[in-house]
């Protein structure tokens, strides 16, 4: 049986949630961020089903099921405020939220 | 096994990397599904065939409608697309890119460390369901009120 380190599947994890993080410092369509935002939690939910995997054991994929919960809960929330923020102010850029301040 | 968790790994990261550098929105969401396909393969290999499914199902379904519906509903046409453009300028790429991967190779190398050989055997939905609703029920319990609560604030929100 062949098998892989483990390293090199918490290092393509890590990769992932750079990615994303990267994705969340640089757009400024709201959009993107709440996307990259998405690549993070999966590359975390990625994290944890290699620790499961490391101890053979079902725990982390446990967690990668609340995970997904947070997921999906946080896309219904973030996407009804992008629609109101829509609604609001007729652009998606995140630039005009800044408004808000004072 | 192994050369299928090394594609599926390459696959995952230039997909992530077309989401994050693309301007046309849909082609980016696509990109992005490709990605959680990949990872889904990910999860497969590792020996976690129920978290491949629902990664499948949850994430690359139904999140990912989601995400089209509001696109949909936003109507974000050619102008939004020449925006993107005119936003994603080196200037501002250049600092996060750089110190995101000073955190990246931070990273690589406390995780060098260590030095174990996964031989994936496969832990099925029986595990996960056992302790799902054993020793974590209260948990199972605490993520359908999170879920209660997030769709009452998404109907509240997005309500005129």
């Amino acid at each position: 049986m062949e098998s892989i380190p483990i390293e090199h599947g918490l290092i393509l994890a890590s990769i992932l949630f750079t990615l994303g993080l990267i994705g969340v410092l640089t757009r400024r369509n709201i959009v993107f961020v709440l996307m990259s935002l998405e690549i993070m939690l999966n590359a975390s939910g990625l994290a944890f089903i290699v620790a499961s995997a490391r101890w053979e054991h079902a725990e982390g994929q446990v967690m990668f099921l609340m995970i997904l919960t947070l997921a999906a809960a946080e896309v219904a929330v973030g996407l009804g405020l992008i629609i109101q923020m829509y609604r609001r102010f007729q652009t998606v850029d995140i630039n005009v939220l800044s408004e808000m301040k004072g | 096994m192994i050369i299928l968790f090394y594609l599926a790994a390459v696959i995952a990261i230039l997909s992530t990397v077309a989401v994050i550098v693309q301007t046309n929105i849909v082609h980016a969401l696509i990109y992005l599904i490709l990605s959680l396909l990949a990872v889904a393969v990910i999860f497969y290999v590792l020996g976690a065939p129920f978290a491949a499914l629902l990664e499948a199902i949850v994430y690359a379904g139904a999140i990912m409608v989601l995400f089209l519906f509001v696109i949909m509903m936003l109507n974000l046409g050619q102008h939004t697309r020449d925006e993107e453009r005119a936003w994603l300028s080196l200037k501002g790429w250049i600092a996060p890119a750089i110190m995101s991967s000073v955190l990246l190779v931070q990273l690589i190398n406390a995780l060098m460390r260590y030095d174990y050989e996964l031989a994936p055997i496969q832990v099925g939905v029986l595990e996960v369901s056992v302790l799902l609703f054993g020793p974590y029920v209260l948990a199972v319990e605490l993520a359908s009120i999170l879920l209660l609560a997030g769709l009452v604030a998404a109907y509240h929100l997005a309500k005129k």
